[in-house]
C-alpha cells in the first residue's frame, strides 16, 4: 500500500512534465529533445540554490525560470536560426548538459537536511508518502486549471492555430515564430518545475536524470489518450496527469514481477511502443471483422 | 482614387546566379475600389507570384504596392493580414483541423489583432455565427461545434471563404478558391463569392483557370503570361470579351 501511494505521488509530480511535453509534443507537433536537458537543469539550478540558503518557494521558481530559458534557446535557434527543431533541442540538450556540471560542480548533489517545499510543520506531521501526494496535486491542479484557462485566451487560441495550421494562422496576423517560441518557454518551464519538484522529492540532482524523461513524458500523454479517448481540452490536460499516475502504476507492477530499477528505461520504451502502436493493432484485430468473417465462414 | 497600386513591381530570383529567373516583369496595375478582377493566365505565368507579392508571403525585387495609399511593401504577411484576407486553392490550408467551426471563425474575426490574454468570449459570439453561416449553402450552421477535421472539402472551402470576409478586408484574394471542389460545390462557392462581393462591395483578385467563370463573373479581367500583363479589360470591353479571344493571349 505504501508503494501505491508513494507511486500516485511520484506520478503527478512526472504528469507535470507530461503537461509540458503536452504543450509542444500534441499543440504544437514539435519533437522537443530539449526535455532531457530541461529537466536536469531544472533540478540543478533548483538544489543548488537550496543549498545556498534559497526559501524552497523561490528554488521551485528558480527551477521554472530554468525551463524558461531551455525553451527559449531551442525556440530561438528554431525560428530565428532556421535549424529544425530536432536539431534544436537537440543542441540545447547537448550544452545544456554542461551548464548542469557547472551549476552542480559534479555529476550528483544531495540535498542532506536542507529544507525543501516537502518539509514543513504541516508535512511532517502526516504518514510518510502523503506529503508527495498532497504537492503533487496542489501543482497538478494549479497548472491544469491555468493552463485551460489560458488556451481559453485569445493568445491561447492563437498558440493552437499555429500548431494546427501555421500558414493560415500567418494569414491571420498571427505572428507563429512568437508563438513557437512561447509555447516552447511555458512548455520546458513546466518540465524545469517537474525537474525542480522531483529533486527535492527524491532528495539529489544528478546530470543523468534527464535521460528517458521524454518517453515517460510521452507515454503519459499516450496512455491518457488511449485510456479517455476524445475529450475537452480541460479534459484532455486531466487525462495527461492521470495517464501519468498510470503509467507510474504500470512500472511498478513490472517492478513486482521482478525486474529491477536498472531495466526500467527498457520496460519504458516497450510500453510506449506498444502504446503508440495500439491504434494498429485495433484496426488490424477489429474484434467485430473478426465476428463478421466468422459468420461469413461457417 | 485607386485602392490598391503596384509601380513597377517585379520579382526576380537566383539573382546573380545561373538559375536567374524573371518571374513577375516590372508590372504596373491600379485597382479601383470595389473592383473584382479576374486573372487569368497558363501555369507559370506568375498568377500565384502577384498574388504572393500583394499578400507579403514574397517580397518584390523592386518597386512599390500601395494599398490605400499607405506603402505596405515593407510589411510582412502577418502585419498586411490587418488589411488583406485570402482563401487558398486547398481547402486544408484555409482552416484548422481540430478547432471547431465556430473557434475557426473566432479566429477569423479577429484577423490582424493583437491576441492578449482576454478570454477568447466564444459563447456572446455563437449567435453572430449562427447567423452569418445560416446564409451559406451546405448546412455549416448545424456544425458550428463539429471539428473542422470532420467536415466535407466543400465545407471547409465554405468556411475559408466565410473566415476571409467576416471581418471586411480592404482586399480579398483567392487563389483559385474553387479548384479543388466538385462542378455543384464549385458553382456554389462561386455564386456565393460573387454575391458576397457585390454586395459588400469588396475589391478582390479572383485567380481561375475556368474561362467560364473569369467572363461570367467580376467587372474586370487581367491576363499574366510570362510575366507580364498582357490584358487588362474592365466594363463593356469585358462583356465584349470571348473564349477565343481569352485564348489569343495564352499562346506567345
Amino acid at each position: 500500500m505504501t508503494l501505491v501511494i508513494s507511486t500516485i505521488g511520484q506520478g503527478l509530480l512526472w504528469g507535470i512534465l507530461a503537461l509540458g511535453l503536452y504543450l509542444s509534443f500534441r499543440i504544437l507537433n514539435f519533437p522537443d529533445m530539449t526535455v532531457e536537458g530541461t529537466f536536469p537543469f531544472g533540478a540543478a539550478v533548483c538544489v543548488t540554490a537550496l543549498i545556498h540558503g534559497a526559501s524552497p518557494l523561490l528554488a521551485t521558481l528558480f527551477s521554472f525560470i530554468a525551463g524558461m530559458i531551455t525553451g527559449a534557446v531551442t525556440g530561438l535557434l528554431y525560428t530565428k536560426g532556421r535549424i529544425p527543431i530536432l536539431l534544436a533541442g537537440i543542441l540545447t540538450m547537448t550544452g545544456v548538459y554542461s551548464v548542469n556540471l557547472r551549476i552542480l560542480g559534479k555529476a550528483n548533489v544531495g540535498l542532506l537536511n536542507h529544507a525543501t517545499l516537502l518539509t514543513n510543520a504541516f508535512f511532517n506531521k502526516l504518514p510518510a508518502n502523503f506529503p508527495t501526494i498532497i504537492l503533487g496535486l496542489i501543482f497538478a491542479i494549479v497548472i491544469v486549471v491555468l493552463l485551460s484557462l489560458f488556451l481559453n485566451t485569445d493568445l491561447g487560441q492563437a498558440f493552437i492555430a499555429t500548431g494546427d495550421n501555421e500558414k493560415m494562422a500567418r494569414s491571420l496576423g498571427i505572428n507563429t515564430d512568437n508563438m513557437k517560441i512561447l509555447g516552447l518557454m511555458v512548455s520546458n518551464g513546466l518540465i524545469g518545475l517537474a525537474g525542480g519538484l522531483l529533486a527535492q522529492n527524491g532528495g539529489y540532482a544528478d546530470v543523468n536524470m534527464g535521460i528517458g524523461t521524454m518517453v515517460i513524458g510521452l507515454a503519459a500523454i499516450i496512455i491518457g489518450e488511449v485510456v479517455y479517448g476524445n475529450l475537452s481540452l480541460t479534459g484532455r490536460l486531466v487525462a495527461v496527469v492521470i495517464g501519468s499516475i498510470l503509467y507510474r502504476l504500470v512500472l511498478l507492477l513490472v517492478l513486482q514481477l521482478g525486474f529491477s530499477t536498472n531495466d526500467f528505461k527498457l520496460i519504458s520504451a516497450i510500453i510506449l511502443a506498444i502504446c503508440l502502436m495500439l491504434p494498429l493493432f485495433q484496426e488490424k484485430f477489429n474484434v467485430r471483422k473478426l465476428l463478421k468473417r466468422g459468420v461469413k465462414k461457417p | 482614387m485607386s485602392k490598391l497600386e503596384l509601380q513597377n513591381v517585379g520579382l526576380t530570383v537566383n539573382l546573380g546566379t545561373d538559375e536567374e529567373k524573371e518571374i513577375l516583369k516590372s508590372t504596373n496595375l491600379e485597382l479601383n475600389d470595389s473592383d473584382f478582377v479576374t486573372l487569368l493566365g497558363t501555369n507559370g505565368a506568375g498568377k500565384s507570384t502577384l498574388l504572393n507579392l500583394i499578400n507579403g508571403s514574397l517580397s518584390p525585387t523592386t518597386g512599390k504596392i500601395i494599398l490605400d495609399d499607405e506603402d505596405i511593401t515593407a510589411l510582412s504577411e502577418v502585419k498586411r493580414a490587418k488589411y488583406i484576407s485570402q482563401v487558398f486553392q486547398d481547402p486544408k490550408m484555409g482552416t484548422a483541423p481540430r478547432m471547431t467551426v465556430a473557434e475557426n471563425l473566432l479566429l477569423a474575426t479577429k484577423r490582424g489583432e493583437k491576441r492578449g490574454l482576454h478570454l477568447r468570449g466564444l459563447d456572446k459570439n455563437l449567435a453572430i455565427f449562427s447567423r452569418e453561416t445560416s446564409k451559406l449553402p451546405n448546412g455549416l450552421n448545424q456544425r458550428l461545434h463539429t471539428f473542422v477535421e470532420n467536415l466535407s472539402g466543400g465545407q471547409r472551402q465554405t468556411l475559408s471563404f466565410l473566415m476571409a470576409t467576416i471581418k471586411r478586408p480592404k482586399l480579398l484574394l483567392l487563389d483559385e478558391h474553387t479548384a479543388a471542389l466538385d462542378p455543384k460545390t464549385s458553382h456554389e462557392l462561386l455564386e456565393l463569392t460573387d454575391h458576397v462581393v457585390r454586395q459588400q462591395h469588396l475589391t478582390c483578385i479572383m485567380i481561375t483557370h475556368q474561362l467560364k467563370d473569369a467572363l461570367k463573373y467580376g467587372n474586370r479581367t487581367i491576363i499574366l503570361n510570362s510575366g507580364r500583363i498582357v490584358l487588362d479589360v474592365k466594363g463593356e470591353e469585358k462583356q465584349r470579351l470571348t473564349e477565343n479571344d481569352i485564348l489569343k493571349y495564352f499562346t506567345d
